[in-house]
């Protein structure tokens, strides 16, 4: 058991390293000279001579590369083109407003997603089932950026329910959950957010669950008398394995795919920071930005294989 | 037609020296004069097969004729298709035209069936015109990722060992990224456009195809009529060819059919946020994008390109959920 | 020209070596398969094995499961590489200049026990059948007209069965289409890995009897594996017995069935089920389950569940006696070698 464990850490380490490598040529596949990635546009010959020298462009690339990684492993990861600020606070700021939004976005969609998809599941092929699945499948094929900007409509424009953009009267800075003015922009964000893997894990739950329910052992519960609730949880215990595996990529979703939801309501997070250093070209902010959520997607893998590998005996041993 | 009479005796199961149960009795070994014993079975004594002679292919067929709500969602995704392609024919208006006095009109406003976007210019036209590039975003990603990862897929799984754990490997790389942050990414640092957006979205499903038709591939090559075929002699590519690329066929495009709507969402999420087309070009993606600072103002005209994504992905979703239905049976 | 299948006992135009050449000779062939993650041991599956095979007749080889049958198998037609020994092929060396292993499998094919997997589930019949002789250079018509004439041959018509699927078939129909399928290339000899173990006992029957008279007809050479005994009994000439991945008793068959030399030849046999209430016996003729192959017992490799073992069986390893001739009858034994200090060696 313990050598899984250091066996999925260590394999870890090659992917991470991969993902900066990825990271790193980012600057090196947008067009133009890579220098002026970095620089901003006013930048006079003294300073682009030391950036130079700096970030060792005039090196070979693997040394560059290493350069690179020196830095970011130091949590230099340059400044910012747009507001000169380290790229690296640039980032912590943001990943803080996007940690918000998923703190809440991920139990309600988990939960929702798995309550409807272990129903489905448990009676497979009745209305009830049709329903859930139907319902999932909408979530699956519905643009999230879309949602987001029905609901705004509905209920910021037409009912002027709740606020159409923005993190709250004084923005992140002075954001204090606790106060409905301010706790109100999270609504929509967080709604339009737990669509899809609400969808997403209703599907699998639903699949899952039907699959274990299917299998002999289930028959064997039921003969030795035990109740139906009894067997259900079984059932659920069994199809978990596969729903975290889900859940898990569900998570990494939530980071990565906030970007569509975050730039609907501006949402100062880091997927506005995102699309933010796209418009304005901005590729130090857009490495670091991409860096720190591949890795903590990666991260969030890893727990997740551990955590199911402690669940589920059949996977330690492979 | 070959005589088969010196086999196959005149009569079913003549055999002399006895019931043929006896034969295996130990005690009662026969010698090896077998010369007059004939057991041949005559092959009308075989039980015969299902009358209907039905393929794979067919029988998929067969099922997904009889499968009305997959139908009717197919013929919704063709309705589509077709209205993209003759958009010239069908447009009432020409997309690019301006025009000053007739901005953000609501449903129906002279001769407008969907109204009018910020700059004047007809929403039904633009939207005709819109789903040429988002169909064209869609599934040309889904296209060259399939023949790309499927490659690689089957190459790693049937070579199997180090090969297959280099491949593997790097595709693993890839699917540390979200696919929407990988997408957003690669477009992003290229700096957008068509070409770039589909670019990054075929990168983006390129592990994803690989890693099925590697599964497939490594599940098929364990089967026994694998090794019958190398014990004929046949050389790798042939193997691949005859044997394996027929059973892992079915995966790779049931899978690459579900890929589709989601690239279709990809692919206007990126027009979004501006990495897609450049205006004036249309596109659902960059027409909702645009519009959105106009939803006070005409709230059901801004909402429609979301719409059209959205109606397009659900077909095209239902419609592989069907094809996986037909498609996904044990023979 | 050579005919396409030959009728009758003509002498085989691709005989090099002459009736005395026995068609196969297998020396001392070994293959260990590593386990992963455990620093360097391996499942000594196949641990040097020899034996011959004379032309014309069935050699039937049998053992426990777990006894490496289906390894040796696939270890004559190279389909899994051994790791040492040698193969000889009608006098010519595998895996040589003589005879690469491509110019082998055209003279000798395998039928597996699995009927359903054997065969492609997306290919109708007749191309499964006409793959191989597709592959050895024929153009497609024609190996399909071998492959529906091989079907003939076997019992299926060819019209009937030729277009259908794996799937439409029923599992003894399947055995006849993969002996079709192996016959199809037109080899001489060929290995039947538990062709019927999957099968009903009444099909069992009829593909056996198919088996024999094809093998009448087309002058073919078997090796025929299994773990029924009456099966081996009714088909073979000559027996294997294998034990952990060693050959430890081969003679003919009658000899062999009748006076066992080793101490497990006479527990398998005796632990038929008989249908005479007569000869039903108390206790189990054998107890416990075969070691580990990967870590096989010191000695002769039996001597665990062996009732007669003594101090010299837990020592060292009986070596096959010698060959003297096809009807000599041969055991690793300590108990039939004189030199062994074995107290209960017994006059053959």
């Amino acid at each position: 058991m313990g050598k899984y464990i250091l066996r999925r850490i260590l394999y870890a380490i090659p992917i991470a390293f991969g993902v900066s490598v990825v990271c790193f040529s980012l600057v090196y596949i947008a067009p133009g000279d890579p220098l002026q990635t970095v620089m901003p546009p006013d930048a006079t010959a003294e300073t682009i001579a030391i950036v130079k020298h700096a970030y060792g462009f005039d090196k070979p690339l693997p040394m560059q590369f290493l350069i690179w990684l020196g830095r970011v492993v130091t949590g230099d990861f340059g400044m910012s083109i747009a507001t000169r600020r380290p790229v690296i606070w640039e980032v912590s700021d943001a990943l803080a407003n996007t940690a918000l939004l998923a703190m809440f976005a991920v139990p309600i969609s988990f939960f929702i997603g798995y309550v409807m998809g272990a129903v489905a599941g448990s009676f497979a092929g009745r209305w009830i089932d049709r329903v859930v699945t139907g319902a999932a499948v909408v979530g699956v094929s519905l643009p999230n950026y879309w949602l987001g900007i029905v609901l705004v409509i509905f209920f910021a424009v037409q009912y002027m329910l709740l606020p159409a953009t923005g993190m709250g009267p004084q923005g992140s800075a002075g954001f204090n959950l606790l106060q409905w003015s301010n706790a109100k922009f999270l609504v929509l964000p967080v709604i339009t957010l737990s669509m899809i893997p609400v969808g997403i894990l209703a599907r699998t739950t639903r699949a899952a669950v039907a699959e274990v329910r299917n299998q002999d052992f289930v028959q064997t519960l039921r003969a030795k008398g035990l109740s139906e609730w009894a067997v259900t949880r079984h059932v659920l215990k069994n199809a978990m394995p596969q729903v975290m595996a889900v859940m898990g990529l569900q998570f990494g979703y939530l980071l990565g795919g906030s970007i569509l939801v975050e730039t609907v309501f501006t949402w100062p997070g880091s997927g506005f920071l995102l699309s933010k250093a796209i418009i304005n070209r901005d590729v130090p902010v857009l490495q670091g930005t991409i860096l720190t959520l591949s890795l903590v997607f990666v991260a969030t893998n890893l727990i997740v294989d551990l955590l199911q590998s402690l669940i589920d005996p059949r996977i330690r041993r492979a | 037609m070959t005589d088969y009479s010196s086999v196959i005796p005149a009569k079913a199961g003549i055999q002399r020296g006895g019931a043929p149960t006896a034969a295996l009795d130990p005690c009662f070994r026969e010698g090896d004069d077998d010369t007059e014993q004939q057991v041949e079975p005559l092959y009308e004594e075989q039980a015969l097969p299902a009358t209907r002679v039905r393929g794979y292919w067919q029988s998929v067929f067969y099922r997904l004729g009889h499968d009305p709500v997959t139908l009717v969602f197919a013929a919704a995704v063709l309705l589509i298709v077709l209205a993209a392609v003759f958009a010239p024919l069908l447009a009432p208006f020409d997309p690019y035209k301006e025009s000053i006095v007739g901005r953000l009109k609501p449903l129906g406003w002279r001769g407008h069936p969907l109204g009018t976007d910020e700059l004047g210019r007809d929403m039904l036209s633009r939207l005709l015109f819109g789903g040429r590039v988002s169909l064209l975003m869609g599934v040309v990603p889904v296209l060259i990722a399939s023949l790309v990862g499927g490659m690689l897929g089957v190459l790693g799984g049937f070579v199997g060992g180090r090969t297959n754990t280099a491949i593997m490997r790097t595709m693993d790389v890839f699917y540390a990224f979200p696919s929407v942050l990988l997408a957003v990414a690669i477009a992003g640092a290229m700096g957008g456009g068509m070409a770039n957006g589909m670019l990054a979205l075929t990168l983006v499903f390129i592990p994803p195809m690989c890693r099925v038709a590697e599964t497939a591939t490594t599940q098929v090559r364990a089967l026994d009529f694998i090794e019958a075929a190398r014990a004929s002699g046949a050389r790798t590519m042939t193997i691949i060819r005859y044997h394996v690329l027929g059973n892992v066929l079915g995966p790779v495009f049931i899978y690459a059919s579900s890929l589709v709507s989601v690239s279709i969402l990809l692919a206007a999420g990126l027009s979004f946020l501006g990495l897609g087309v450049r205006p004036p070009v249309a596109d659902w993606g960059l027409m909702l994008s645009t519009l959105r600072q106009s939803i006070y103002v005409v709230p059901l005209v801004c909402a429609l390109p979301g719409l059209a994504i959205f109606i397009t992905s659900i077909c095209c979703n239902l419609v592989s959920d069907g094809l996986r239905a037909a498609m996904d049976v044990r023979m | 020209m050579r005919p396409l299948l030959h009728d009758g006992l003509a002498s085989d135009p691709r005989d090099r070596g002459g009736p005395l050449q026995p068609l196969l000779i297998a020396r001392e062939l070994r293959k260990h398969f590593p386990v992963k993650n455990s620093g360097g041991k391996s499942v000594k599956a196949v641990d040097g094995v020899s034996f011959t095979v004379r032309k014309g007749e069935t050699l039937g080889i049998v053992g426990e499961s777990g006894c490496g049958k289906s390894t040796l198998a696939r270890l004559l037609l190279h389909l899994v590489v051994p790791d040492a020994g040698e193969l000889v092929f009608d006098g010519d060396l595998v895996d040589t200049r003589q005879l690469p292993v491509n110019a082998l499998r055209r003279q000798v094919q395998i039928v597996f026990q699995d009927s359903y997997s054997s065969l492609n589930p997306r290919m109708p019949i007749r191309d499964s059948v006409a793959f191989g002789p597709f592959v050895q250079g024929k153009k497609k018509q024609q190996a399909r007209d071998i492959a529906c004439e091989m079907l003939g041959k076997v019992g299926l018509d060819p019209d009937l069965f030729g277009p259908r699927y794996p799937h439409e078939l029923s599992g003894g129909q399947k055995q006849r289409v993969n002996i079709a399928r192996a016959l199809a290339t037109g080899p001489r000899m060929v290995i039947l890995d538990e062709p019927v173990s999957a099968l009903d006992k009444s099909v069992e029957a009829q593909v056996l009897n198919l088996l024999r008279a094809l093998k009448r007809k087309f002058n073919l050479t078997y090796l025929f594996i299994s773990h029924d005994l009456n099966v081996v009994r009714y088909l073979s000439d000559r027996v294997l017995v294998m034990y952990l991945g060693r050959a430890v008793e081969i003679g003919p068959i009658d000899a062999v069935f009748e006076q066992p030399l080793h101490p497990y030849t006479r527990a398998l046999l005796a632990s038929r089920p008989s249908m005479d209430p007569a000869r039903r016996i108390e206790e189990a003729p054998i107890t416990g389950d075969p070691p580990n192959p990967i870590d096989p017992p010191p000695g002769c490799r039996f001597h665990t569940r062996c009732p007669f073992a003594e101090t010299p069986c837990e020592k060292t390893d009986p070596a096959l006696g010698i060959w003297e001739g096809p009807q000599s009858h041969v055991v690793a034994c300590h108990m039939h070698d004189l030199a062994s200090g074995h107290s209960r060696f017994e006059n053959v």
